[in-house]
Order: C-alpha cells, then sequence, then structure tokens
C-alpha cells in the first residue's frame, strides 16, 4: 500500500512501489488532470509537479519515492502566490497555443521564480530548456517569465 | 482525372463511405445536401474554397449559435482546436457580427457531423478562409432576428430597432432588451434570407482584426483544467497499449502472453488484425494489452514476447534510400510544366550552376501522443479523441466496426498539437476495436511516445536537384528542377509512385520567378512508410531547395540576395496558378487567388527592412533570407545567426513578413508565425527519422531531437503587412514553416561560407572555422 499527499489531499493506492507518480495522479488518484503524459523518460517536462515545492518530472518519479512528502500540481497552483502571478502572466502574454505542454512549464517557471526571483535570460533558459513545447511558444514563455519576475517584485515593494 | 489526382478526390473517396448513413437524419440532410450532390455531378464545373470541400459550409445560425435566457451566447466550433486558436476566432467573428458582448461568449465543441456542420477537416490552413463568411452570415442573421423579435415586441418597425453590445435599442423611444431577454422570442422566428442580412462594415468591428481579444481556453489552459484526449474519465475505465508492428506491413506471426498476463492490473491480451497494404488510415494492427490502469498495460506490453512478420519493407533503409532517390534525381523523369526550351537554354548558357538538397523524413510528434476513448454497446459505438477529422474518423469506425454510419458518434477534444498526425484516425479506430470486446465499458488507447516516433504518418523524404542556366548577368534563363519524394497518396492505393498534384502544387509547380526557361520533373520513388501531411507538407523540401538555390545564385552572380530575388520576381504581376502548372492552388479558384508577385516582394521587402539588411555583422555572423507562397499566402524571413567555434548555432533574430490578407484575430496569426518559426529552426536544425531493417532508429526525444527554448530566436518579430485592395483571407497555420529552413542555411552561409544543402544541419558545422581557414 502507497501513500500520496497530493494538492493536499490523502491517498492510499494498492498500487506497485516502482509506479511513477504520474500514472498514480492520472489513472489511480483521478481528479487531478493538469498533469501530462509526454514522454515517459523525464525528456519534455509536460509532467512537472511540485514535491515539498521542488520541481520534479512526475513520469520518472515512482510513487514509494514520495512518501510523506507534500505533491502538488498545476491543478492547484493557484492556491500559491508565486503561482497564481505566473499563472496571470502566462494569459497576459497569451503563451499557450495548444496549451498542452503549459502546465508544466508554469510548475517549471514557478519553481525557478521560488528560487530565483530575478532570472537573467540566461537562467530562464536553463530552467526551461528540460520542457518542450512543439508549438514554439519559447519566446512568450520567456516575455511571460520576465513579466512575472517584475510583478514579483512589485507584489513584495 | 487520374487515380488520386488531389485532395479533392480523395474527399470523395471518403464520401462514399458517408453516403450509406445519411438517409436516417431528416430535415437537416434537406438543407444540408446540395454540397455532395453537386461534388459528385461530373458534369458540373469543378468547386473551390469551402464549396469544393466535402460537405462544404453552413451558415445557418439555428445550428451555430444559442442565447441562453440569462444572456450567455453559446457559439459551436467546428473545427478542431490545436493551438491555431480556431475556438477564439471563429467565436471573434461571430460574436461581433453579433454584436455580443465578449465576456458573455462560451464555445461549444461540435461532434463529427458534417451534414449538420459542414466540412471539419482541420487541415490545409483552411480553417478562418472557409468560415469566415459562413460564421458572419451566422452572427448577421442572428443580430438580425434578435432586431426582429424585439421590433415585434415593441410593436414598432424593426429599422428602428438596432443591436448594441448585447442588447436591441429601439432608438425613437430609447427602450432597450438584453439578448437573454430576446433569446426565445428570436429562436422562434424564421431564419432571414441569406442575401437580405446586413453585414457590419470593417469600421464597426469590435473584435475582427483587433488586438487584446481573451482567449477562450486560456484560464482552463493555465489552472490544468483544459479537456485533451486522456482527460477524458469514465469510471471503470480501461487502459490499453498496443504493441504495433515495427516495419510499416508487419504483422503478428505469434505471441505468448502469459507474462504479460501476469503483470499486476493486466485483464486481457488480444491481438488486432492488420489489414493489407496500403493502410489507408486504419490501425497498423498488433497486440494489445488491457489493464486497470496505464502502466500496467505499458509493464504487460513489455512483457509480451511476439514473433513478428516483418513483411515487405523489411530492408527499408534510410542511407541506401538517399542513394535511391539522389540517383532518381539525376536522371529524366515525368515531366509536370514545360515552359521554352529548357535543353537548348542549358546548352547554349555561358555558364550553369547545379545544386542538389536532401531532406529526411520527420515526425509531427504533438506534445500530447495518440490518445483515444471509446465505449460501445449494443451496435452503437461512442468515441472521444483529439482529431483533425471528425467525420473521417466517424466513418472509419463505422467501416471498421461494421456499423450504420448513424450508430458512431464521435466527440473532439482539444488537440495537444495536431500538427497533421491528428488528421488520421487510426488511433481513434484502435479504441473502437477494443471497446467492442468490452461492451459497456471505455476503453482507452494510449500511445506512448515511442508508439508515436515509430508509427507516424511520416513527413516525406526528398531528394531535390536544381540546374540553372546564366546569362550574362547571373540572372537565370533556364530552370530544370527535380523533386523525388514518396507520395502520400500511396497511403490509398498501390502503385502511387509519383508526387500529386496536391504535392507537386505546394511550392514547386507553382514557382512564380519570371524565368524564361522552365522544366520541371517528378522522377518515381516507391514509398516504404506510412507518408502523411506534416504541417505545411511538401512545401518544406521544395521551399528549402529553391530557396537556398536561389542564395546561391545570387552569390554566383556576385550580387546581394535581397536585390536578386527582386529582379527574379520580375515586374509586378498576377499569375494565374492555372498557366504554372495543373490548378491545384490549394483548392482555391485560380481567379480569387492568383499568385500575386507585388505581394511577394513585399513580404521580401518588409522582412528584409525590419532585420537591417545590408548591416555589417561581427565575424561568425551572418543574416539570411527566403520567401516562400503557401496556403494562398505570402511570407519572407530573415534571420540573423550565430555560428561559434565548435559549431553551436545562436540564432539572435528572426524578422518574418506575413501578407495572409485580412487579418482577422492578429494575435494568434503572430503566435502562429512564432510558433512555425520555432518548428521550422527545429526541423532544419535537429529533425530526422531514420529507417533501418524497415524500422524507425528513433525512439523518444533524446533521439528525435524538436526545438527546445535553446534553439529558439532570442527574439522574433512578426509583421503583418496590409495587403493593398481587397483580397480573400488566407492561411495562417502552416505557411510559417517552409521559408524558416531556406533563410537560416542561407544566414549559415553569409557567417560561415559553408552551405548546408542537406538537413538536418546538425552536426555539419563542426570546424567550420578550420575548413574556410
Amino acid at each position: 500500500m502507497n501513500t500520496l499527499k497530493l494538492n493536499g489531499q490523502d491517498y492510499k493506492m494498492d498500487v506497485p512501489d516502482e509506479m511513477p507518480l504520474l500514472w498514480a495522479i492520472r489513472d489511480v488518484a483521478g481528479g487531478h488532470p493538469g498533469t501530462k503524459f509526454g514522454c515517459g523518460l523525464g525528456l519534455c517536462g509536460a509532467c512537472t509537479i511540485h514535491i515539498d515545492g521542488q520541481p520534479a518530472r512526475a513520469c520518472i518519479t515512482p510513487i514509494s519515492s514520495v512518501t510523506g512528502q507534500n505533491v502538488t500540481t498545476i491543478d492547484n497552483l493557484h492556491n500559491d502566490p508565486i503561482g497564481q502571478i505566473v499563472q496571470q502572466a502566462w494569459l497576459d502574454t497569451a503563451v499557450a497555443q495548444c496549451g498542452f505542454c503549459q502546465g508544466g512549464q508554469i510548475m517549471s517557471a514557478t519553481a525557478l521564480l521560488k528560487t530565483n526571483p530575478n532570472p537573467t535570460d540566461e537562467q530562464i533558459e536553463e530552467a526551461m530548456v528540460g520542457n518542450i513545447c512543439r508549438c514554439g511558444t519559447y519566446n512568450r514563455i520567456k516575455i511571460a517569465i520576465r513579466q512575472a519576475s517584475t510583478h514579483l517584485k512589485e507584489a513584495k515593494a | 482525372m487520374s487515380q488520386l489526382p488531389n485532395d479533392f478526390a480523395l474527399s470523395n473517396l471518403s464520401r462514399r463511405g458517408f453516403l450509406k448513413g445519411v438517409g436516417a437524419t431528416g430535415a437537416l440532410v434537406l438543407a444540408a445536401s446540395w454540397g455532395w450532390q453537386d461534388a459528385f455531378a461530373e458534369d458540373k464545373p469543378k468547386k473551390f474554397g469551402a464549396d469544393g470541400m466535402p460537405n462544404g459550409w453552413i451558415d445557418d445560425p439555428k445550428v451555430y449559435v444559442s442565447i441562453a435566457a440569462d444572456g450567455t451566447v453559446t457559439v459551436v466550433c467546428n473545427r478542431s482546436e490545436m493551438g491555431q486558436g480556431v475556438r477564439t476566432s471563429l467565436s471573434m467573428v461571430v460574436a461581433d457580427e453579433l454584436d455580443a458582448d465578449w465576456a458573455l461568449v462560451k464555445v461549444q465543441q461540435a461532434p463529427g457531423d458534417e451534414v449538420r456542420f459542414g466540412n471539419q477537416d482541420t487541415d490545409g490552413s483552411r480553417s478562418m478562409r472557409h468560415w469566415y463568411e459562413p460564421m458572419r452570415r451566422c452572427g448577421a442573421a442572428a443580430r438580425t432576428m434578435l432586431e426582429q423579435a424585439a421590433a415585434e415586441q415593441w410593436k414598432v418597425p424593426v429599422g428602428e430597432c438596432h443591436a448594441n453590445l448585447h442588447k436591441v435599442v429601439h432608438q425613437p423611444s430609447g427602450r432597450e432588451l438584453g439578448y437573454g431577454a430576446l433569446a426565445a422570442a428570436a429562436g422562434a422566428l424564421a431564419v432571414p434570407a441569406r442575401d437580405s442580412l446586413r453585414l457590419k462594415q470593417p469600421s464597426e468591428f469590435r473584435y475582427i482584426g483587433k488586438e487584446g481579444v481573451r482567449a477562450i481556453d486560456g484560464a482552463d489552459i493555465v489552472n490544468g483544467r483544459a479537456v485533451y484526449g486522456a482527460d477524458v474519465h469514465f469510471d471503470g475505465i480501461l487502459y490499453a497499449t498496443i504493441a504495433r508492428p515495427a516495419v510499416y506491413g508487419g504483422k503478428v506471426k505469434s505471441f505468448d502472453d502469459s507474462a504479460a498476463l501476469k503483470v499486476p492490473g493486466v485483464i486481457k491480451v488480444l491481438q488486432i488484425e492488420s489489414r493489407p497494404l496500403p493502410s489507408e488510415f486504419q490501425p497498423l494492427g498488433g497486440v494489445a494489452v488491457v489493464a486497470s490502469n496505464t502502466w500496467a498495460a505499458i509493464k504487460g506490453r513489455e512483457a509480451l514476447n511476439i514473433e513478428w512478420d516483418d513483411g515487405p519493407n523489411a530492408s527499408y533503409d534510410s542511407i541506401a534510400y538517399r542513394k535511391e532517390l539522389e540517383a532518381a534525381s539525376l536522371k529524366p523523369g515525368k515531366v509536370v510544366r514545360n515552359t521554352g526550351d529548357i535543353d537548348k537554354a542549358l546548352a547554349s548558357a555561358g555558364s550553369t550552376l547545379e545544386a542538389s538538397y536532401y531532406l529526411p523524413h520527420l515526425a509531427q510528434s504533438p506534445m500530447e501522443p495518440m490518445v483515444a476513448i471509446a465505449r460501445y454497446q449494443d451496435g452503437v459505438c461512442e468515441a472521444w479523441a483529439p482529431s483533425q477529422a471528425p467525420q473521417v474518423t466517424r466513418e472509419r469506425i463505422s467501416e471498421r466496426l461494421g456499423l450504420p454510419f448513424d450508430n458512431v458518434t464521435f466527440n473532439v477534444t482539444l488537440l495537444g498539437g495536431g500538427f497533421g498526425r491528428k488528421s488520421k484516425p487510426d488511433f481513434v479506430v484502435e479504441a473502437a476495436i477494443l471497446a467492442k470486446e468490452f461492451p459497456g465499458k471505455a476503453v482507452r488507447v494510449q500511445w506512448t511516445r515511442e508508439d508515436d516516433i515509430h508509427c507516424s504518418y511520416f513527413h516525406t523524404v526528398s531528394a531535390e536537384y536544381l540546374k540553372a542556366s546564366l546569362d550574362k548577368d547571373g540572372m537565370p534563363s533556364g530552370w530544370l528542377h527535380r523533386t523525388v519524394a514518396p507520395s502520400i497518396t500511396a497511403l490509398f492505393a498501390p502503385g502511387m509512385n509519383h508526387e500529386a498534384a496536391f504535392e507537386l502544387g505546394m511550392g514547386f509547380t507553382n514557382m512564380a520567378y519570371a524565368i524564361p526557361n522552365v522544366r520541371l520533373e517528378n522522377p518515381e520513388a516507391t514509398v516504404h512508410t506510412r507518408v502523411g501531411w506534416y504541417r505545411s507538407v511538401s512545401n518544406i523540401p521544395h521551399g528549402f531547395a529553391i530557396q537556398t538555390f536561389v542564395d546561391e545564385l545570387a552569390h554566383k552572380a556576385k550580387q546581394d540576395p535581397l536585390k536578386y530575388q527582386i529582379k527574379l520576381l520580375g515586374p509586378d504581376r498576377q499569375i494565374d496558378p492555372r498557366t504554372l502548372s495543373e490548378e491545384w492552388n490549394y483548392g482555391e479558384s485560380p481567379e480569387r487567388y492568383p499568385i500575386d508577385t507585388a505581394r511577394m516582394r513585399t513580404v521580401l521587402e518588409t522582412a528584409a527592412k525590419a532585420a537591417g539588411w545590408g548591416r555589417k555583422l561581427p565575424k561568425g555572423r551572418g543574416l539570411g533570407l527566403a520567401v516562400h507562397y503557401s496556403f494562398v499566402t505570402y511570407v519572407a524571413a530573415v534571420i540573423e545567426v550565430e555560428v561559434k567555434d565548435d559549431g553551436t548555432l545562436i540564432v539572435h533574430k528572426a524578422d518574418i513578413a506575413v501578407d495572409c490578407g485580412p487579418q482577422i484575430n492578429p494575435e494568434r496569426i503572430r503566435s502562429q508565425f512564432e510558433g512555425a518559426c520555432v518548428m521550422g529552426l527545429g526541423n532544419a536544425v535537429l529533425g530526422e527519422i531514420s529507417f533501418k531493417d524497415g524500422k524507425v532508429q528513433q525512439d523518444n526525444f533524446h533521439m528525435y531531437e524538436v526545438a527546445r527554448m535553446s534553439l529558439a530566436p532570442k527574439e522574433v518579430a512578426v509583421h503583418l503587412v496590409t495587403p493593398p485592395g481587397e483580397v480573400p483571407l488566407g492561411g495562417v497555420g502552416e505557411p510559417g514553416v517552409p521559408p524558416i529552413a531556406p533563410a537560416l542555411c542561407n544566414a549559415i552561409f553569409a557567417a560561415t561560407g559553408q552551405r548546408i544543402r542537406s538537413l538536418p544541419v546538425r552536426y555539419q558545422l563542426q570546424g567550420w572555422q578550420k575548413a574556410g581557414a
């Protein structure tokens, strides 16, 4: 039996220890659809989540490795003040095209801004290079992150 | 007419399956029946645009617009949303003519039903150009009905009642009624005649052509609530993966599922029949593992022991095939355009230039891998999937399950990218086949990324050969171009070894430069895999070869490539595409859509000016340009690249000038061209699918690399050009891709002196300084 603390809810799951968190969230817990399957090997970032605030790829994280830790997905990010600022910047910049990868992009961007509220363009690239967007929204993602960074500063001031 | 000359004929084929189901749907059929009846009448003149598509268009507001008592306006979107913004843009058009408040507009996705909704094939960059006018009429008709309803209620002449931002105002008395209050009465009125409608003047537009209109799905996307294929959920749903033949045309010889059945969660293993080639849109077959969750289905599939019969394509090898294509490109082939006398021009020329180009297969690989859900009970099947082709999907399910068409329902989710891959319903048919084995249960077929890369409908592979005879000024007096590439039509019939008119017409036969002697040839190529549509399709190889060759010609003539391009375009003129080739012209009327060299020149000049063309750049940096006409839209790109000592590329800036005619949603147009630029860079620098022993050699994104943020331009600017006079709408989704690869490679030449003639660029620039020293 595995336990999962997901977006503030507790789950007990009779699943193999090695089941990736992605499938535990999507197929077993249910009700948190924002974490997407894109590659299964941690190569595309569509499944990016936060484990105790740290970004991780749900598709290569076994469920047994997160026992007792807080797992947050894009579905619950609006309850995070920094996440909310990032989401708003995404809307203001009209980043999304198909949108499928954007949950993962926003989770990566939020994690970046939490540790580095004022990233340079190089730091943005470094933090985001693991998130693929096949629609090619990278320029707007950068603009949105810069905008969120500015708003963060304003919020603190 | 040859067997499958273009996509018009393919559409007719698909319509035959559809006709069987038409009888039972009643009165709606009468309203829509003109479309397919006319298309079948062979003595009728050819139809163009939306008229030429299967099931044509519908502009009935009672189909597309509803207004609730609280005033909420719901617009039905009949086209699939895959990031191009069509749910927003079509609704903007309806809302504008309806004079609705955008904050009160919602969108409902249409299920696959072309009798009711008109053509739903979301491909060919057609949605806005085919549906702008019908949707305007829908909005205008609904607005008129609201005004009539108000006039009747107030017992005043309708001419005194005017819709104004979600209410109708009686000007003499100042009375007003909201749309919600009028909705029921308006809905009971007859739809006004098409020719009685008053459409808005452009100066009256609230949303059309305006910036800052809220994207309909934006908030759902950033909150993870938007519903894509795999987000469709039912209690007790079953999860399946399928082991498909790795070689096109392969079959299961035998399989042992004993280990798979021991994997916890695996419920059943079953075989899916492989149909004889060509595969058309049907599944490849294989062995399916059905389980209680996706992970168990994946682990169960790994535990299968399958012996395959690889079939006739087991020796497909990309290295050997390239040699075949290149050899074919050096010999005469089927002549598809011939003006003047190229042999004489070449024989008498003082000098000539020839070059060969090669572009490999690509996989669309949208971020959302293929996924479909189906449920079957008592001879009725309902399915859900991210599909670009809902009607075709319904037809193929009906055919494969042997069900009457009306017993199949198909629902379209949001698409996590499409790029042409999701025009093919193979993955949805798989779900339907499995659902039939579990009556009453929903079954989801989930493709992994490996499945996606191994079993795509690949972008073609091609060899392009060009030779020009040059006059004393270095301008071509003669132009010989051969394109050799396996054709998409080989999916539908055996022995299709030539590109179809719709492929040749993508930047090859409609080459518009002013050259007196032109011969264009298409030697044969045999297909060994599933070749399908990939964003901008055959424009990719044709655009790359022609735009690189023109740059080579300019350099040979020691002329500035921009000036050379403009000279080569010749005097401003409108060319009837029928004078260049077989008339395909993206299915559009040659009269409404001539090829306009002035528009071509204008986008070139616009992009060049914005990029500061001609400025001096530091060592290792260069500017490259390219122009390409596709999907009846004109696009030029100037790219500034830096090539580092180790061969690493940095794309500093892309300036893209676009003339797509009238702009409905300029913000989405810019985003489409920004994205197409990134995809074009990925295609050029990284993209390659290769085969060995009939199998794809790439498995996932570490081997089939696509553009990441590091490859995106540090800055991208899209310049929307407004053409003079009145022109109809052009395409937006695809035409941004073709000019990118040649503009990049021309920039690389400017930076390094190294000419890239074979894609992807990848490691070709390692040691460039040494080579150039």
